[in-house]
């Protein structure tokens, strides 16, 4: 490549939805062979930009340009014709076809209109080895773990000559170590020409991986800087506009006598006699690798997956759980992993979804009681300023920090006594971070057994009184002290 | 902003309205007022132009409004000292005798009092040279006025009454639409219903002698037994996870086979007369006693729907069911309310049919499932579930139940009539995609 334009040139990009100015003028500029990463809190526009390079959603103003031509997306066919492939956070692939057959959907090789699956097999394989990636060809993609469907994806992007890459948030259901495969991969993308952006919440990362760094707030492009020339606390600050001080709130332990019991809790493979117990004003840190069976643990205590065995005791009286219902009737409240699909009912307003737990008190003879339900639930929204125009708005329509403050809500008005937290922060900016963290710390002095399962080190170092490491379905390790634990130190039990 | 949420929420109102106005102007024709009405005018006339005691004969053909017209002017007038000579209740020859005969009698009419109809016949053209001894008697008919057919209130409670069954089931049937399910059964079920029901009556309850009570137990044992189908196809659907669609599929073969062998393959009739009291009474204000069944059962179920936390759980079932379970909701129950509610609705549809028609069948409620289905989604509950409205379903119901009906009155043949229902069902959800598409 010789000419001196950019690979990719986005100039004064608008996109306005109903009642939302989502994006106000954005510039962008990716160079070949450069990983650009993009930051900003949720609801700053970064996946609407994304979506409206991928073609999913049409700008209002602004160009595009690849290699200086003047293009426009109307959809995201047309984008990925022009060399442009996006990763989603929510992979696009289909869950009953091969890596292969996935790969290759809507461009199969074809020989006599017959699909040339041989050939197919052959390019993939090519392409997985040139990811260093060994991945089982014949089986279905939702057999793959995530980390492996994440190298379906960019090698289905690799297969249709891309030459940009967009990762969003690639990095949210990885262990560290998946990630550090794909930083080599990523850098090894570099090498080959690609230009990357790269879309995180995770700041560590970034310094790790990414040549320049572009902030967006509000829809605007707040500022861009190499990387070699910003902070940490740089970054967060223009994310946020403010000063921020520390991430992690710091909090007084008063710990009491043991709140929530488990002993012997058994399911299949997945989990294998696992008990603890977590006390009264305690943060117990559920931590592990993907697939270590920590959701699996929570979910056998909350009754959503029948166990085999093992018992379940709340302040000392044995709880006979059998479902969902009986656990939140017990006082159990669990902040599921996935708020998308199990956290919320997307197409409702966040006022139903605050009331569904908890309409077993907030009505009489059957009948809601919506002034009652209005008035908690818009107690809820000032105390845990949940940024929405009415209770009417649907949940799917908000960000992802204040999907997961009205899920908070959600089991705030249940007042359970255990609360579990899988995955608190994930996909969620520092601003509603700490807002979170601070709530935990709350609930935690008021008597309350916090559970918090996190892939994420630092908060689990940050936030946590005690660490149990998992793996394979195990507890294999136990850090009491969380404040002296390194990270080494979990790795290590975490691969044991 | 409020106006076009309310477009949304109900645009098939809007629809519907629309509808109904097509079919009243395409329905404006000349009326010719005959009973009670039309007698009133008659009367008046004639005290007008004759004082009290004229003579007079009464014209009218056998059309059962025209024997009221008829009855009610020779009672009013007779009573007020009029002299009513003859009253012909039939056809021209008839009115050519009672002519006759008067003539021959040497009498003096002063007046006929005929319907627009009667007062057409060309033996009242020329009375003056046919019958010269009567004098010269006037015809005096009602005012005829112009008023569109459809909009006749004979005509509209003839349409809430024809939908009410179809109505009633589609409440039902919109519960489990809305927790994503669907229902096939309910017109099998309506069937069964109605045979069992019309066999306790022949059989246990003494036939066409069954007291009042013995046919509320019969009724009640068949909607019960609907029910306990109904449970049957939920437990199938939330104990071991079968599509609802396979579910409800096979137990709408199983519901009409049973109708089937219970009826023996004959309607059965052995039913007592005042039986019909529930389909074709009409106690209230003159409303249909279904229809006025079927408002109650909406009023009901719009407030479980939007008031009840059972409501609520429903939507949220259909909506997120994971999300629903892990909030606590008991999601087993809440579809086995839903599927038993929709098979009781559907043996109470059953029960009202057998009223209307005065027995049992097993051919009752053919397809009756497709209709109810698409009054659901003509009234903007979405097949996917978590959306819904039963106001919505009424309104589907009720532009289902207009459009055939206007197509009657326009005599579109039933043939056409299944083209343009089916184009009208495509559009009316196509316009919703499009709204909710905005």
């Amino acid at each position: 490549m010789t000419d001196t334009a950019p690979l990719l040139e986005m100039r004064g990009i608008v996109k306005s939805f109903p009642g939302v100015q989502a994006l106000s003028g954005v510039d962008l500029s990716l160079r070949s062979g450069e990983v650009l990463a993009l930051i900003g809190e949720n609801g700053a526009g970064k996946s609407t930009l994304m979506k409206v390079l991928g073609g999913a959603h049409r700008a209002n103003e602004g160009t595009i340009a690849i290699h200086g031509r003047q293009t426009r997306f109307h959809s995201p066919h047309e984008s990925r014709r022009a060399g442009v492939a996006v990763i989603y956070q929510e992979f696009n692939l289909v869950p009953g076809l091969t890596s292969v057959e996935n790969i290759f959907l809507g461009r199969e090789v074809t020989r006599a209109g017959f699909v040339a699956q041989q050939e197919e097999r052959k390019r993939a394989a090519a392409l997985f080895k040139r990811l260093g990636a060994e991945i089982d060809l014949a089986a279905p993609c939702r057999r793959l773990t995530t980390a492996q469907q994440q190298l379906v994806e960019i090698a289905k992007a690799l297969a249709f000559d891309a030459r940009i890459l967009v990762m969003d948030e690639p990095s949210a259901a990885l262990t560290s170590h998946e990630v550090e495969r794909l930083f080599e991969i990523i850098r090894d993308l570099k090498r080959q020409g690609i230009g990357i952006i790269y879309v995180s919440h995770r700041l560590g990362e970034i310094f790790a991986i990414a040549d320049r760094v572009m902030v967006l707030r509000d829809g605007k492009h707040v500022g861009e800087r190499l990387i070699g020339q910003i902070t940490r606390n740089e970054m967060i600050e223009m994310m946020v506009g403010r000063e921020l001080k520390d991430e992690f709130p710091p909090r007084s332990v008063a710990i009491g006598a043991p709140r929530l019991e488990v002993a012997g809790l058994r399911r299949g493979r997945v989990v294998r006699d696992v008990s603890f117990a977590v006390r009264r004003g305690e943060i117990l840190a559920l931590t592990g690798l993907v697939g270590a069976g920590r959701t699996e643990t929570v979910r056998l205590i909350f009754g959503a997956d029948p166990r085999e065995a093992g018992e379940i005791r709340l302040d000392g009286k044995a709880l006979a759980i059998r479902s969902p219902r009986d656990a939140i009737a017990a006082g159990i409240g669990l902040l599921t992993e996935d708020r998308k699909l199990q956290g919320l009912v997307l197409g409702h307003s966040v006022r139903d979804n605050f009331g569904l737990p908890n309409l077993t008190w907030l009505s009489r003879h059957g009948f809601v009681q919506r002034r009652r339900e209005r008035e908690d639930f818009g107690r809820y929204v000032n105390r845990l300023k949940i940024k929405v125009p009415n209770q009417e708005q649907r949940a799917g329509n908000l960000s992802g920090g204040n999907q997961q403050k009205v899920v908070l809500a959600k089991w705030l008005a249940r007042n359970c006594d255990i609360l579990i937290f899988d995955e608190p922060t994930r996909g969620i900016d520092v601003g509603a971070k700490y807002e979170i963290y601070l709530l935990m710390n709350e609930l935690a002095a008021a008597g309350k057994a916090i559970v918090m399962i996190s892939s994420e080190l630092p908060e689990v170092l940050g936030m946590a009184d005690r660490i149990l490491v998992m793996h394979e379905g195990r507890v294999t390790g136990e850090i009491t002290d969380a404040r002296r634990a390194t990270q080494e130190q979990i790795m290590e039990l975490a691969h044991a | 902003m409020k106006n076009s949420r309310i477009f949304a929420a109900y645009g098939m109102i809007f629809v519907l309205a629309l509808l109904c106005a097509f079919f009243s102007v395409v329905t404006y024709t000349d009326q010719s007022p005959t009973g009670e009405a039309g007698a009133n005018q008659v009367i008046t006339a004639i005290r007008q132009q004759f004082g009290t005691t004229p003579r007079v004969l009464i014209a009218a053909s056998d059309q059962p409004g025209d024997s009221v017209f008829a009855a009610s002017i020779e009672r009013d007038l007779a009573a007020s000292g009029a002299q009513v000579l003859a009253t012909v209740i039939g056809e021209p020859k008839d009115a050519r005798e009672a002519l006759l005969k008067i003539n021959a009698g040497g009498g003096k009419l002063d007046a006929i009092a005929c319907t627009q109809v009667t007062g057409a016949w060309l033996v009242f053209s020329d009375l003056k040279t046919d019958f010269p001894g009567l004098g010269e008697p006037r015809v005096i008919t009602p005012r005829s006025y112009r008023w569109p057919n459809f909009l006749k209130s004979e005509n509209l409670l003839n349409i809430a009454n024809q939908i009410a069954v179809i109505a009633i089931v589609a409440i039902g049937v919109t519960m489990v639409i809305i927790t994503g399910g669907i229902d096939l059964s309910v017109g099998s079920l309506l069937a069964l219903s109605a045979v069992l029901a019309a066999r306790f009556i022949r059989d246990f309850a003494g036939g066409v002698n069954a007291s009042v009570g013995g046919m509320l137990l019969a009724c009640l044992a068949a909607i019960i037994l609907c029910g306990i189908a109904g449970a049957f196809s939920g437990a199938m659907i939330t104990r071991f996870a079968i599509p609802p669609f396979i579910v409800t599929l096979a137990m709408m073969l199983v519901g009409s086979g049973l109708a089937y062998i219970l009826a023996e393959g004959q309607s059965i009739y052995q039913i007592p007369d005042s039986f019909v009291w529930l389909g074709r009474g009409a106690d209230l204000m003159s409303l249909p006693n279904a229809v006025v069944l079927m408002l109650v059962l909406y009023a009901l179920a719009h407030v479980l729907m939007s008031r009840m936390r059972l409501g609520r759980y429903l939507y949220a079932v259909g909506g997120n069911g994971e999300a629903a379970r892990l909030s606590g909701v008991p999601v087993k129950r809440v579809l086995m309310f839903a599927y038993i509610a929709s098979a009781l609705l559907a043996g109470l549809g059953g029960v009202i049919m057998a009223s209307q028609l005065k027995s049992g069948s097993a051919t009752y409620g053919n397809m009756y499932e497709l209709y109810v289905i698409a009054a659901v989604v003509v009234g903007g509950t979405s097949l996917s579930g978590g959306e819904g409205k039963m106001l919505g379903t009424l309104t589907g119901a009720f532009t289902i139940a207009v459009i055939q009906n206007g197509m009657n009155l326009t005599n579109v043949e039933s043939y056409t009539q299944k083209v343009v229902l089916g184009l009208v069902i495509l559009g009316a959800v196509l316009l919703d995609k499009i709204r909710h598409a905005r």
